[in-house]
């Protein structure tokens, strides 16, 4: 059952859960960037992700082209038929992405830029969210091409997606923050944390169960029953992570609640998985359906095994140089 | 797809040449300015001068800011292929996915994982180390051109495929897919390109602040150092422009003729200097011509024979007024940026590079040169290749996405404004960044950016002659 195509679904299932976690937490420290004052806080909060965002954002683009790789069919249906919300966070990346260099060149308009810093994180953000709903809520396909409207992406599951994606990234932005910074605006962010989690939790929870209801298949998915043991202590185990953070942020330990919050984006990124699995076009397109052959998927994977790991120390080791708190004003002097 | 849909053919077209021309802008720099920084850093390595350290430090910041801006119209062009050329993607995806995907894995990741220790870790790692992380974003930018050539090659001068029953290309034999036959030349053609154009932005700097102070020891370094490269690798640049020509005569001769201006297949052929081709009425009007000259450099015979375009049927006929004038700028620049290159040799033996004051307001104007041949070299590549995607296989009109034309229309005028807004921004800061003079003391922007330098430059900035 372990043929290329499989390998390389969870291969690029991995790599944009590695985005998600990783652009997660500094978009959201862009969604919660005006609650910082401005000056040397909000210096001091873009110098937490100042060294890492690129690499960040390099496993989007890993995403994009290993889909286009592994899957061309499937990215040639997904991208005209989400055309709108992908534009918008292109643009919304665009925007941020300029910002961390472009603030500190033009001190006149650093407001500027910190609002647009600001938004092109929430645009992009968001869209991201849109993407995702609309993508599990599935598209029109007529032999190898989309042929859906201009709008189909559009639906009330998709801005809620949309929404749910913001509070979640604001909420791991936050933790981030918490474990690199001191003082008052830890403070603060302690603060701020808990409604976050509580939105997050409800958010998630409520796409959670809207999902089923989608299509009667995801339905049958979650409901029949051998699934259904499997899954029964999902919710249980998200509780308890939940629970883990809200104890760490009582007693005030800067670097657990972080890591714990991570976990709960993995346990409901596997959730979707099941409910998309065997498809990349949900229930129109299989994943043997859409994969290149495998003279592709198999030298691609010479290039992922050697690669990835050499990927994973370097950026390991660039995380741990600067690893720590970062001390107000001080910046990388 | 049956109909084609002609407004959003273009309106795609369009959009693509927009956002392609301008991201290539960035890493044109960005390849050649991060080999410079090597070079600069390892210089104070191994000398201890501070001059080189200083002049790290001015272009790392020039550095950073187009890195960001190639790396965000960057991740634009990874996302147009699917939605705009959908039907490309499906059908190329098998080849040209895998090449992409190698180059992120061995490049982008390289160049972002270690540029965060390039731009803020020199306190933090040390100097041995730090280095290290310079040049391995020059290597990952080398690796970037590498595959993403190999790719664009591809297209050009298909090679070790075949085509299955969906249409789909696929691979075959890899290593002539990586290798095609006309990979080695575009890649040599175009990493040049990059160091050519490095040069000719960090001489102009260079020159503009001598014109200021001719005693001005980081000016005369930049300079010097720029000249060096314009004398050596602009000849070598018209010499592989040369041999990628004939590369090109042997697999894509409908470009040529273009290139040329030739309609009529003809022996001992002239070399037409300039003249306006005329695709309806099938001749080069206004032609000035030298005699057999055409002949000799393409088949190196004064008698040999070279194809004109009307041996290929007019739908298959590249456009030849852009292709043509588009060649001319080129190779104008480059023979202008040799003539330069030759001239600093001559003012060098007579001592008088940093006070020849005329040379220096020429240099000033020639900065933005090698930008504007990659653009003219890359027009003659991609109109030369029309109308196909995929030389010879896949047309562009069949390449598109079933997008309606007012979508695309709208996605171009966003990109347009904003990068119009954003990146004129970016070269607005470039520019003041580079208004600063290289001196000791002088920080470029009255805000510090927290590159961790600055405490290793102060600690010895007293020693400085300057
Ligand atoms: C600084 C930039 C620069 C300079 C000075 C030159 N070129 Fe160039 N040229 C490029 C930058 C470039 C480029 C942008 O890098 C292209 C586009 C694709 C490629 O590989 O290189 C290119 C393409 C290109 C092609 C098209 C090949 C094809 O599409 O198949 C030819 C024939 C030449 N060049 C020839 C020359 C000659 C004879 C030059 C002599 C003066 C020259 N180039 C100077
Ligand atoms: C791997 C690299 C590249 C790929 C895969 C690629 C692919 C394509 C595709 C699919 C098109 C659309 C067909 C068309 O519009 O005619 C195109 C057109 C074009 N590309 Fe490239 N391209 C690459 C590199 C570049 C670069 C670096 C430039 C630099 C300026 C460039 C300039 C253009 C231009 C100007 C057009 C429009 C030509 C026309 O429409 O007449 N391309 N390319
Ligand atoms: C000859 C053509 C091209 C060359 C030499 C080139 C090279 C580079 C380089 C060196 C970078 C690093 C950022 C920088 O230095 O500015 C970069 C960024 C990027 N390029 Fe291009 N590129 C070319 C065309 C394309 C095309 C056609 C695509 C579309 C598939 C593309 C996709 C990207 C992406 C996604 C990034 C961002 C990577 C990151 O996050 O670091 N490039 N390119």
């Amino acid at each position: 059952m372990l043929d290329l195509p499989t390998i390389w679904a969870g291969l690029l299932a991995l790599v944009i859960l590695i985005y998600v976690i990783l652009d997660g937490f500094d978009l959201g420290i862009g969604i919660l960037y005006p609650l910082f004052h401005k000056g040397e806080e909000r210096d001091t909060v873009m110098n937490t992700v100042a060294p890492v965002w690129d690499g960040n954002e390099t496993w989007l683009v890993l995403g994009g082209g290993g889909l286009l790789a592994a899957f061309p069919l499937a990215y040639a249906i997904i991208m005209p038929a989400l055309y709108a919300p992908i534009l918008a966070m292109l643009i919304g990346l665009i925007f941020r992405g300029v910002s961390f260099e472009f603030r500190w060149r033009d001190p006149a308009h650093e407001k500027i830029w910190d609002a647009y810093f600001f938004g092109g994180s929430l645009l992009a953000t968001f869209s991201q969210g849109i993407v995702l709903g609309a993508f599990v809520q599935g598209m029109e396909v007529e032999g190898r091409a989309y042929s859906g409207g201009w709008f189909d992406w559009l639906s009330p599951f998709s801005l809620f997606t949309g929404l749910s994606l913001v509070f979640g990234y604001a909420f791991l932005g936050a933790l981030w923050l918490i474990m690199k910074t001191e003082g008052g605006l830890r403070d603060r962010l302690y603060k701020m944390s808990l409604p976050l989690m509580l939105m997050v939790f409800f958010l998630t929870g409520v796409v959670s169960l809207w999902t089923p209801f989608l299509s009667p298949e995801i339905y049958a998915r979650w409901f029949e029953m051998p699934t259904l043991l499997y899954l029964s202590p999902v919710p249980i185990i998200a509780a308890l992570l939940a629970w883990r953070i809200y104890v760490n942020l009582k007693r005030r330990n800067d670097y657990r609640p972080f890591p714990i919050a991570l976990g709960l984006f993995v346990l409901s990124y596997m959730g979707l998985g099941i409910s998309i699995f065997p498809y990349v076009v949900p229930r129109a397109i299989t994943v043997a359906q859409a994969a290149a052959p495998d003279s592709s998927l198999g030298f691609m994977l010479i290039g992922a095994v050697i690669f990835l790991p050499l990927i994973f120390i370097y950026t390991g080791y660039s995380y741990w140089i600067f690893r720590g708190k970062i001390k107000p004003g001080e910046g990388y002097h | 797809m049956d109909s084609v849909d002609t407004a959003a053919l273009m309106l795609a077209r369009l959009q693509f040449a927009w956002t392609i021309g301008v991201h290539i802008l960035f890493p044109s720099f960005t390849i050649g300015l991060a080999s410079y920084l090597a070079v600069l850093e390892g210089l104070w390595l191994k000398t201890g001068k501070q001059v080189y350290i200083r002049l790290f430090k001015y272009w790392i910041k020039i550095f950073a800011v187009v890195f960001a801006m190639g790396v965000v119209s960057g991740i634009v062009m990874s996302y147009e292929f699917g939605t705009n050329w959908s039907v490309f993607s499906d059908k190329t995806g098998p080849i040209l996915g895998p090449l992409l995907a190698y180059e992120v894995l061995s490049a982008f990741f390289l160049e972002a994982g270690f540029l965060g220790i390039m731009l803020f870790g020199l306190t933090k790692v040390g100097k041995k180390l730090h280095f290290m992380a310079t040049l391995m974003v020059a290597i990952g930018t080398f690796f970037s051109a590498f595959w993403i050539l190999s790719a664009n090659s591809w297209m050009q001068t298909p090679a070790g495929y075949s085509i299955n029953d969906a249409g789909q290309f696929v691979p075959e034999d890899w290593l002539k897919i990586v290798f095609n036959p006309s990979f080695p030349y575009r890649l040599a053609h175009m990493v040049t390109a990059a160091y050519l154009t490095t040069a000719f932005v960090v001489g102009g700097v260079g020159a503009w602040h001598l014109l200021r102070d001719k005693t001005c020891v980081g000016a005369k370094v930049m300079f010097s150092m720029a000249m060096w490269m314009a004398a050596i690798v602009a000849p070598a640049q018209i010499f592989i422009g040369d041999i990628h020509g004939l590369n090109t005569l042997k697999y894509q001769p409908a470009k040529v003729a273009a290139m040329e201006g030739h309609f009529e297949t003809q022996k001992g052929a002239p070399l037409i200097l300039f003249g306006i081709p005329d695709m309806e009425a099938e001749e080069t009007k206004y032609a000035i011509e030298i005699p057999k000259l055409g002949s000799l450099i393409l088949t190196h015979h004064l008698d040999g024979e070279i194809i004109g375009l009307k041996a290929f049927p007019k739908e298959d006929r590249p456009n030849a007024l852009i292709v043509f004038w588009a060649f001319r700028i080129m190779v104008g620049l480059g023979t202008l940026m040799a003539m330069i290159g030759l001239f600093s040799l001559w003012l060098r033996w007579r001592k008088t590079l940093y006070s020849a004051q005329l040379f220096h307001k020429i240099a000033v104007w020639m900065a933005p040169s090698g930008f504007i041949a990659v653009i003219a070299g890359w027009t003659v590549t991609e109109v030369g290749r029309q109308p196909f995607t995929v030389y010879g296989l896949l047309r562009t009109s069949q390449s598109i996405s079933p997008v309606d034309a007012p979508a695309i229309a709208t996605s171009l005028a966003v990109f347009v404004l904003v990068y119009f807004v954003v990146f004129g921004f970016g070269i607005y800061y470039i520019l003041k960044m580079m208004k600063a003079a290289p001196t000791p003391g002088q920080s470029p922007m009255a805000s510090e950016h927290p590159i961790g330098l600055d405490s290793v430059i102060s600690t010895q900035a007293s020693k400085e002659e300057h």
